[in-house]
């Protein structure tokens, strides 16, 4: 609030004149899977945050102001972002923990979007189940990457995909979040899973 | 992970946007806004931080841009610009399509993508 900016004007990154227009990929995962380096790996700015202030009321109020027995928790999401095709078009992505009792937040930032990429740990890949069911549920075509720390356990991929209860079209891959080309080729997976997806069906009889 | 899988005691906080809660139009975190034009001494303060950053036509912003810039809470920001289009201070280069995203656009960002690496 008391900034020492007395300009009144901050730091902006403007978008190239060309933009005609945008797209945006989720990047989600559980806490610490590197959803922010990822993000800040492939943007062109330095990763922006947003903060949304969300009210947990322990009764059904529908009215915020000044009523009591109210809880605020502040979401923080990071995005970055990139142009592409000579600047004609420029991608978002947003990086989000997906939690359950974010759902609110969570249904704007799914909607529109191309699709997600959820990162997980081979460590920990139980914390991946909550955004993985959050996804289905909204029916969010996903990608999942397994970013690479030295210390974590190399399972087989097809145990992982066990593990994670994949479907066997679902994409899954490794990537190293600290790496540009590592996470541009995760997103170029994640697209052409979301392409093929768009692939004309077979020519069936409608039943009638 | 015991807790109930959905709390429907979630509310959007209240926001500054002259008494809407929702914006009256598709705007998403993604949109491209650019300035258009109007007179900006009757909008309230928050509109007239939004249309500041627009001054001088240095170039276009999404809604995640304006939300960063002015500390903002992304759905505060969401009203605010859908507001804005309506009355004609801002337009979008871009505008939204509804529903998922089509092939096309898919296309445009794995070809985009690609000529990165
Ligand atoms: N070794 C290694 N460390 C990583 C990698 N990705 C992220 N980290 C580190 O793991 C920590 C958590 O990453 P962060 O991006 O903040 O995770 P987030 O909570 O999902 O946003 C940070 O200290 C990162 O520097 C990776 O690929 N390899
Ligand atoms: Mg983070």
């Amino acid at each position: 609030m008391d900034s020492a900016n007395w300009s009144d004007q901050p730091a902006v990154h403007y978008l190239a004149p060309a933009v005609t227009r945008s797209a945006k990929i989720v990047v989600a995962g559980a806490f610490g899977v590197g959803k922010t380096t990822f993000v800040g790996s492939v943007s062109e700015v330095t990763p922006l945050r947003m903060e949304e202030p969300i009210t947990q009321a322990s009764v059904g109020v529908d009215d915020l102001r000044g009523t009591p027995h109210k809880t605020t928790t502040t979401v923080a999401m990071d995005f970055g972002r990139i142009h592409l095709l000579d600047d004609r078009l420029v991608l978002y992505l947003f990086g989000t923990p997906g939690q359950t009792r974010f759902r609110p937040l969570w249904e704007g930032l799914t909607e529109g979007a191309l699709g997600a990429l959820v990162l997980a740990d081979a460590r920990d890949l139980e914390g991946s189940h909550e955004v993985l069911s959050l996804l289905e549920e909204q029916q969010t075509p996903y990608a999942v990457a397994i970013n690479v720390f030295p210390d974590a356990p190399r399972y087989p991929l097809h145990e992982v995909r066990q593990a994670l209860a994949l479907d066997p079209d679902t994409p899954l891959a490794e990537c190293d979040a600290r790496d540009r080309r590592s996470c541009v080729y995760a997103l170029i997976t994640l697209i052409e899973h979301l392409t093929a997806r768009h692939a004309p069906a077979p020519l069936v009889e409608p039943r009638p | 992970m015991t807790g109930p899988r959905h709390d429907p005691d979630m509310i959007r906080p209240y926001v500054r946007t002259g008494g809407q809660n929702r914006p009256s139009r598709d705007v998403r975190l993604e949109t491209v806004l650019i300035a258009a034009s109007g007179p900006t001494e009757r909008l309230g303060p928050d509109a007239r931080r939004v249309m500041r950053l627009f001054a001088g036509g240095r170039g276009g912003l999404a809604v995640a841009d304006i939300a960063a810039a002015l500390e903002l809470p992304p759905s505060t920001v969401r009203i605010l610009v859908s507001s804005l289009m309506d009355s004609g201070h801002l337009t979008s280069p871009a505008p939204v399509q509804e529903g998922r995203p089509g092939l096309d656009l898919l296309e445009e960002v794995l070809r985009g993508l690609r000529e990165l690496v």
